[in-house]
């Protein structure tokens, strides 16, 4: 659907393109030699376990790890967008403020508004931001996200604070807009089933590397992908 | 479980270092009593709320009035010699009087001026100074240190050198009360400006704000509640200043007033000019509680 389509001999454009990457913080390493290509409109998940460097990894493509030391080529999109883990919506300025921090042509109130809209929150623009619930909190966060159209979206456990009814009801908000709005998207997350619900391939991060990378989406069979997931991160279900 | 009516009577004076079984004084459970539902007592643990419970209006004017209550009784019964403290009346007929012949509102007139042209020049140097000093490191190192002497030197202290060099008019004394009204509101809002979360500057990175946006939108607003802070000291410094200012060396304004009043014994103008003071505070203090309620409505606190 929306992986590489680039015929032969067309070289594949990526939207993403990271070669060698290396983070360190003191002596060891974080990120130890990182390749990875995302394809335009591509949804890749980053799973691992706490500590594995998945963070790092997204704050680098953010170029939110200005202080840190390290190497290795990245290329990102002009347009990148960040939600994170906490909603991180300025207490001070009203929903649609929020929404609208940062842009500055003349109808960012009206692209505002429409992007409230879309993550169904029309109506709420003149709220403070602890008006609303953690779930409603974060929507705001995705709407000030793809207000700006991003070429790339990158999301850093977006849904990992919010509880779990509200974090499907986020998954099926997140693949609508992701749907309209066709950005490429890099999601870290530690859930196993929401990658494989929402990414077209998952990648598993382990010491700073790549240690596993599936096609997930239509046809794949999720249970055994699940497993295959798990295992990878050193869990391994009964059977 | 007690009885509404022993609750009740448990709710005006409060025991000592929260005793009591733990009764919240103030808290009347009303038990149950439809007969429809059950003729079992309540028993909701939810009625005791930890916060202070709803705002009430002139809720603030209830201490100040219980004073001038005391004040009046003491008087009135004999107990308060005149000669140490006028009595209200007298002090209330001397206000009559002044007014009679204007004296007080020509000095009172003045004294607001001075107070507030050294606030608003306060303010805007405290406020500069914090900004300057929050957002860069030269900024700091130039600024901080300054400031900090200057708030271990008392603004009494500084008086001798200001009459020498801007003699004893006008600008000398709204320059003391400028030099004791600018160290809160640099400290405040600096403090403001430095707790406000690292978060946010990431997030002015990644929604590409600029440099006078990110001042605009992220910076000034969250500096906002240490300001008002440093605003509520200041107003108080300022009323401070103005009658150190007054009383050593003026012609003109409550101070004065005062100081003349010493000179000949009258206990009933002094008295009112403390009053005045008073007055003045308290409702410069609500100008400024006010302002920080409607500016700082995003906020979500005890004080409601």
């Amino acid at each position: 659907m929306a992986t590489n389509t680039g015929g032969l001999g067309t070289p594949p454009s990526y939207e993403v393109s990271v070669r060698g990457l290396i983070r360190s913080f003191g002596p060891k390493g974080v990120l130890n030699g990182v390749d990875l290509d995302i394809a335009p409109g591509e949804f890749v998940a980053l799973l691992g376990p706490s500590g594995c460097g998945k963070s790092t990894l997204l704050r680098a493509l953010a170029g939110l790890d200005r202080d840190v030391r390290g190497s290795g080529v990245v290329k990102v999109p002009e347009q990148v967008s960040v939600v994170f883990q906490d909603s991180r919506l300025l207490p001070w300025d009203s929903v649609l403020g929020n929404v609208t921090l940062g842009l500055r042509d003349h109808d960012a109130d009206a692209r505002g508004r429409r992007a409230l809209a879309e993550v169904g929150l029309a109506g709420r623009e003149k709220a403070w931001p602890h008006e609303l619930s953690g779930g409603e909190q974060q929507r705001v966060a995705l709407a000030r996200s793809l207000v700006r159209e991003p070429r790339l979206l990158l999301a850093d456990e977006p849904f990992g604070a919010l509880d779990a009814l509200t974090r499907l009801k986020m998954h099926a908000l997140l693949k609508e807009l992701v749907a309209a709005h066709q950005p490429a998207v890099l999601l870290v997350t530690h859930d196993v089933d929401e990658a494989i619900t929402l990414a077209d391939r998952v990648i598993v991060l382990q010491d700073g590397r790549v240690a596993l990378e599936r096609v997930a989406g239509a046809g794949v069979d999720h249970y055994s992908l699940r497993g295959e997931l798990l295992a990878a991160l050193g869990v391994h279900a009964a059977a | 479980m007690t009885t509404t009516a022993a609750r009740r009577s448990t709710t005006v004076t409060a025991p000592p270092f929260g005793g009591g079984h733990g009764t919240h004084p103030g808290t009347v459970v009303e038990p149950h009593l439809d007969p429809n539902l059950s003729t079992r007592p309540d028993i909701r643990p939810s009625s005791r709320r930890l916060g202070p419970g709803r705002r009430r209006r002139f809720a603030g004017l209830v201490g100040p009035a219980a004073l001038i209550l005391l004040w009046v009784a003491a008087s009135a019964t004999g107990l308060l010699d005149p000669r140490i403290l006028s009595e209200p009346w007298t002090v209330v007929s001397t206000a009559g009087e002044l007014i009679a012949d204007g004296r007080l509102q020509e000095n009172l007139a003045i004294s607001a001026q001075r107070a507030g042209l050294g606030l608003f020049f306060g303010i805007v140097v405290g406020a500069v100074l914090a900004v300057l000093s929050g957002l860069s490191r030269v900024g700091e190192s130039l600024i901080d240190g300054p400031v900090q002497i200057k708030r271990a030197i008392p603004g009494l202290a500084l008086i001798p050198l200001l009459i020498l060099w801007f003699g004893i008019d006008e600008t000398m004394k709204v320059l003391t009360i400028t030099l004791g009204v600018f160290v809160p509101i640099y400290l405040q809002t600096h403090a403001g400006l430095r707790g406000i979360d690292l978060r946010y500057v990431e997030l002015a990175q990644t929604v590409g704000l600029s440099r006078a946006g990110f001042i605009r939108r992220v910076v000034l607003p969250g500096a906002l509640p240490g300001f008002f802070l440093g605003l509520r000291f200041a107003v108080t410094g300022a009323w401070v200043s103005l009658v150190v200012v007054e009383q050593i060396n003026s012609t003109s304004g409550i101070g004065y007033m005062m100081e003349l009043a010493r000179t000949y014994g009258q206990t009933n103008i002094i008295v009112l000019g403390l009053a005045v003071y008073g007055v003045l505070g308290l409702l410069s203090d609500a100008a400024v509680r006010l302002l920080e309620r409607k500016a700082l409505s995003w906020q979500r606190t005890l004080a409601g």
